[in-house]
């Protein structure tokens, strides 16, 4: 923590950090390394310490993160690369965001003066960019005391493995309430509020509600058109597999 | 500094002065080339090693965060000059073409198989997902490991 | 010319048609298999380059000040260092060694360091100062061809130019950049002989042909330069061309040491040719039963900004336009054109996978305007030997078993409609089966073997017989496709010895074994093996007066007459120097008989798709190849399991993204080279008929997989989703949208 709190750069993983070493665009002169820190891996119920890698989430995790946790790189990526590292490093496609928004998760940051817990919505602000404090490290990630009954995962992705989401997204439901969680749609991971507002109310949808929740989907997102996929084919995504992963809940 | 850490169980150690990955480490100055470096960024697999009983990407490992590990890479995976049942199931399914692959592909199938004996199809190629091949087409390395299994494929 | 002579029916063990073990399998599965990244040389430097950011600029000045000050750098040089030639290129020299006045591409050496470490040699190439004056690249190349800015251009017209028929169907087409990939990056080591020459141990596929550039830019004399073959990670195509070779060898000269470069991957994205992308379109016209009367096509390929192998492969690209069908009215005309996109050259199937794309799927279009099967349809034009063909008029005078394919696929039995493995979407989650459609598609492809156009190829091989059996010597590249097995096995059969290895020598041993590449090193380093091993028996039995050759020594009557140890003690050697039957330069209208030998093979590719997501899995992929003989049938199937694999990453996930003249994905991330999970199942059947002039009757088996076994899966996509697929590779929002 004090090391942290002197600049040095955290190290868990390493997947994200050593590319930027690999390629030369990062040279951190003093490294905290974080990936034996055992209070860091540690999983008590509902609080998922930082340092717990997708190995063991998705061995271990509720049923959406666990399958996000699947998508995750490769066997190798998964056995070295951490739910903490993913969430500071804040790519708009990280695989276990959409479950945090989904399920309305907080995460822990800690330093010298203590921790503190920040709510998903705080916590991301920007492509590659979170709230974190200068001296703060990300300690873990604590998920609501009940997560919904219904949960379900999917990401695209043009190869079965290996691949940067090109639209990920978490449906839950309980008790009637449907909440949406969504990636690479947007700067950071979202809710599609809207969407969810509307079909919470109806009790049994019919095909045509389930129309309307897919069209409003793709109208909330804020895709952009890269070297990976288009803005109209994310919008397009998006909306169908919300459907797809709510016709799920509802099954 | 200089870590100090076991490496295909023996003691060995490396200094340390800026930040490099345990890849660099073992190619350059220990002088084990058998891992080898092909994207930098863990996406093909071909650094594969076994870390504290897990196998990752050496490209991704901090050389200076395996004080006290286990390290284990192709060179120590089978011993002396013996292949181990993946390499010799390999050499006779004719899994091996340009091998830059092949070292990877060695060290993450037998972690596979000291874990499980036999694993199914699917298994195999859950494991070996993370392992590129751009020669072989994947065929013979999973007719080889299949056979390994137990299997006739 | 050379002719193949009939030799003795020989079974030995780890002759022709068996599968013997790879000699280098042992250290390659160890991890004690050196290639060039492996290597390392007493007091050895570190190379790295400094490359342009820019497609087109104005060199307006280079300070290498900021770089020489870093401890630990040893050089920095630039295009005024170049003592001799100062412009590189396999076929047309006009490749800046380092940029002059100009860069025309991303990615464009502009200077070498050389540097006590790796680290310290690229923060020092990043370190050199230089001022570019940014110019408009020219990156349309449809722009190009109308500015005449081209390396070639091609026309072909064969038969009656008035001929039309009832039946017309028409489409645009278009093929990506793939990449070649390889998973071995390019690497070298150049060590300087302390005479004023020097040795380039570098990742190549034509070390003669490296020897020639490295002597031409550095002013030095031929034999003052040696090019040593080294273990190679893999090729297909990307080895060609220069790369790092001359800038090793400046260094290593410049300061008097050993000096090793290796590519990390974006920069090896950057510093090698990539496949021709290419823009074509289609006109077929047939009769009421599908017989085509006359095929009109318009291909344009972008070469980038040098030649590499352009003319080549826009020639390959016209001559295969057709495909394996007879047409007595045939109109082509292509261009490969100059901009400031990265350079294209040679990648495994030179022109003729674009090409496929286009006449498959149009011969899929002539099948639904006729209500025919589409293998019918293929059946009816099937070209077969004693033909022309269609573009150049070449009779085909070696087998080509088109039928014989067709209906090899047709038998093969589809999967059953359930498969374990990867639905569309993965572990992705994405797709239920009630999303999904299975498609099934066939293609045909057709290539050529072996260098075309009067290329006056050749390969030389040297048998010897030691005491440790016999030696193959040979400067032909193995790259992983298994040449140095096949080799061995060629020298096994024809002189019946079963000890035998193959060893790569550097270009002061040997003559020219010619480029490991156009599918031609089986056939032409074969031929010449086996020529001097069946020469180097008749010798052998002529001077001992025996009748047979064998483990034990020279034989007669069923006795040995000579034990081998003795044989091996009198120096018995034999060089030759193979050339297939000679080709000639096209007319002005492409006529002429051009290739040396061709090989067809055909593709049922069988996917299921969630057309909602648009996104596609490759369940099966059937095949049937011309083989001639398989000398060794494993390494014939890896052959064919790898190039349908990179025909799939073509169809469904592989495309270098330009923008601007920019690579904007060069690196694994977002270049998606096709995992374990994305392999379809393959079955293959090989078909054999005598008649080719390679070793035992073989033909090159490396090319044809990767021909039409991308225009298959895209045919079976269209099967599968009913849309108009015209683009290699299909993305998602290609059938979804």
């Amino acid at each position: 923590m004090a090391a942290a709190g002197q600049g040095a750069t955290p190290l868990a993983g390493g997947t994200d950090l050593m590319v930027e070493v690999n390629f030369g665009h990062r040279r951190p002169d003093e490294v905290v390394a974080l990936r034996r820190v055992d209070e860091l891996a540690s999983w008590d119920g509902n609080r998922i310490g930082a340092a717990v890698s997708w190995r063991r989430i998705e061995r271990d995790g509720p049923r959406a993160l666990a399958q996000a946790a699947r998508t995750v790189g490769s066997p190798q990526i998964r056995n070295a690369g951490t739910i903490g590292g993913n969430l500071a490093t804040a790519s708009p496609a990280g695989d276990g965001h959409p479950f945090i928004v989904a399920v309305d998760a907080s995460i822990e940051l800690a330093s010298t003066s203590g921790t503190r817990l920040v709510p998903w919505t705080e916590f991301f602000t920007g492509v590659k960019e979170t709230s974190l404090r200068d001296g703060e490290l990300v300690s873990a990630v604590e998920l609501p005391e009940e997560l919904p009954d219904r949960q379900e995962f999917a990401k695209i992705g043009v190869r079965n493995a290996m691949v940067i989401a090109t639209v990920c997204v978490v449906v839950t439901r309980s008790d009637g309430k449907v909440t949406v969680g969504l990636g690479s749609v947007a700067p950071t991971p979202i809710r599609a509020h809207g969407a969810e507002e509307m079909i919470s109310s109806i009790n049994k949808p019919s095909e045509s509600d389930l129309d309307e929740f897919q069209r409003l989907v793709s109208e909330e997102v804020r895709p952009i058109t890269d070297h990976r996929s288009t803005e109209e084919y994310r919008r397009h995504a998006a909306g169908v597999l919300a459907r797809r992963l709510l016709v799920r809940c509802l099954r | 500094m200089i870590v100090n850490f076991t490496l295909n169980g023996e003691p060995a150690n490396a200094r340390v002065v800026s930040p490099v990955s345990l890849l660099d480490v073992l190619r350059d100055q220990i002088g084990l080339r058998g891992s080898k470096s092909a994207c930098e960024q863990g996406e093909c697999g071909s650094c594969s090693i076994v870390l504290d009983g897990d196998v990752v990407c050496a490209c991704l490992v901090m050389a200076g965060d395996v004080e006290g590990s286990e390290v284990t890479t192709v060179e120590g995976i089978s011993s002396g000059d013996v292949l181990n049942g993946v390499q010799a199931a390999m050499h006779e399914a004719g899994a091996v073409q340009c091998g830059f692959c092949t070292p990877g592909i060695v060290v993450t199938a037998t972690d596979l198989f000291a874990a499980n004996p036999h694993p199914s199809t699917g298994e195999i190629k859950s494991a070996l997902a993370g392992n590129i091949c751009r020669c072989t087409g994947y065929g013979a390395i999973v007719r080889a490991l299949d056979s390994l299994a137990g299997r006739r494929s | 010319m050379t002719t193949t002579r009939s030799t003795p029916h020989l079974t030995v063990e780890g002759g022709v048609g068996d599968s013997p073990l790879r000699p280098d399998g042992v250290p390659k599965l160890r991890g004690r298999f050196d290639y060039a990244s492996d290597l390392v040389s007493e007091g050895m430097l570190w190379g790295a380059t400094t490359r342009s950011p820019h497609a087109r600029a104005r060199v307006v000045s280079i300070d290498v000040a900021p770089a020489l000050a870093i401890g630990g750098v040893h050089a920095v040089l630039t295009a005024d260092d170049v003592p001799g030639r100062a412009v590189f290129g396999l076929e047309h020299p006009d490749q800046p060694v380092l940029a002059g006045e100009e860069v025309r591409f991303w990615g464009e050496p502009v200077a070498v360091v050389a540097a006590e470490d790796d680290d310290t040699a690229r923060r020092a190439a990043a370190a050199v100062l230089v001022e570019y004056e940014r110019l408009e690249p020219l990156v349309d190349p449809e722009e190009a061809d109308r500015r005449d800015d081209v390396f070639r251009r091609m026309r072909i017209r064969r038969g009656d130019q008035e001929t039309r028929g009832p039946i017309v169907v028409e489409g645009h087409y278009e093929v990506g950049m793939q990449d070649q990939a390889p998973l071995g990056p390019e690497a070298g080591v150049a060590v300087p002989d302390g005479h004023g020459g020097v040795d380039l141990y570098a990742t190549s596929q034509f070390v003669h042909v490296d020897h020639e550039q490295v002597v031409a830019s550095l002013g030095l004399r031929p034999e003052q330069v040696r090019a040593h073959p080294t273990g190679i990670g893999g090729a297909f195509g990307a080895r060609e061309d220069v790369n790092l070779h001359i800038h090793l060898c400046l260094l290593a000269l410049h300061t008097g040491r050993p000096v090793k470069m290796v590519y990390h991957r974006s920069e090896s994205f950057a510093g090698h040719v990539h496949r021709h992308p290419a823009r074509m379109w289609f006109r077929h016209e047939a009769d009421h039963d599908g017989r085509l009367l006359r095929v009109e096509a318009r291909v344009i390929i972008d070469g980038g900004a040098y030649a590499s192998t352009t003319a080549a492969v826009l020639g390959n690209a016209c001559y295969f336009a057709v495909g394996p069908y007879r047409c007595d009215s045939v109109s082509v005309d292509g261009v490969g054109t100059r901009t400031n996109n990265p350079p294209c050259g040679a990648m495994r199937g030179f022109g003729a996978v674009q090409v496929c794309v286009g006449y498959e799927a149009q011969m899929d279009k002539l099948a639904r305007a006729l209500d025919l099967d589409p293998l019918e349809v293929r059946r009816r034009n099937a070209l077969a030997t004693g033909d022309p063909m269609p573009t150049t008029g070449q009779v085909i005078t070696t087998p080509l078993p088109v039928v014989d394919v067709i209906d090899s696929l047709a038998a093969m039995p589809l999967p059953d409609a359930g498969r374990s493995g990867s639905v569309p979407g993965g572990s992705g989650l994405t797709t239920d089966p009630e999303h999904v459609t299975r498609g099934v598609g066939y293609a045909l492809g057709i290539k050529n073997l072996g260098f075309s156009e009067g290329f006056d190829d050749s390969a030389q091989a040297r048998v010897r017989l030691t005491a440790e059996g016999l030696v193959v010597e040979t400067a032909a590249i193995e790259v992983g496709q298994g040449l140095a097995t096949v080799l061995a096995q060629i020298a096994r059969s024809a002189l019946g010895v079963s000890k035998a290895e193959v060893r790569h020598v550097d270009t002061s041993q040997i003559d020219s074994a010619g480029s490991t590449s156009a599918s031609r090193q089986t056939q032409v380093s074969g031929g010449a093996t086996l020529e001097a091993a069946t020469s180097l028996r008749e010798r052998i039995l002529d001077t001992h007066r025996g009748d047979d050759l064998s483990d034990e020594g020279v034989m007669r009557d069923g006795r040995v007459v000579v034990p081998m140890a003795v044989l091996a003690g009198e120096s018995w050697e034999e060089t030759v120097t193979f050339r297939h039957p000679p080709t000639t330069a096209p007319d002005e209208n492409g006529q002429g008989v051009v290739h040396a030998d061709f090989a067809v093979a055909g593709h049922r590719a069988v996917v299921d798709v969630d057309a909602e997501l648009g996104l596609v899995s490759v369940v099966k992929v059937d095949t049937a190849q011309d083989v001639g003989k398989a000398l060794h049938p494993e390494a014939v199937r890896g052959q064919i399991e790898g190039g349908i694999l990179q025909g799939v990453g073509l169809a469904i996930m592989e495309e270098l993204v330009i923008s601007d003249g920019v690579i904007r994905n060069p690196n694994f991330t977002d270049y998606l080279l096709p995992t374990i999970l994305d392999a379809p199942d393959v079955e293959a059947l090989l078909i054999e008929q005598e008649g080719s002039w390679g070793p035992f009757g073989a033909k090159g088996v490396g090319e044809p997989p990767t021909i039409s076994s991308t225009s298959a899966v895209l045919a079976a996509i269209r099967d599968a989703t009913g849309k108009d697929i015209d683009r290699a590779p299909v993305r998602p929002q290609d059938i979804a949208l």
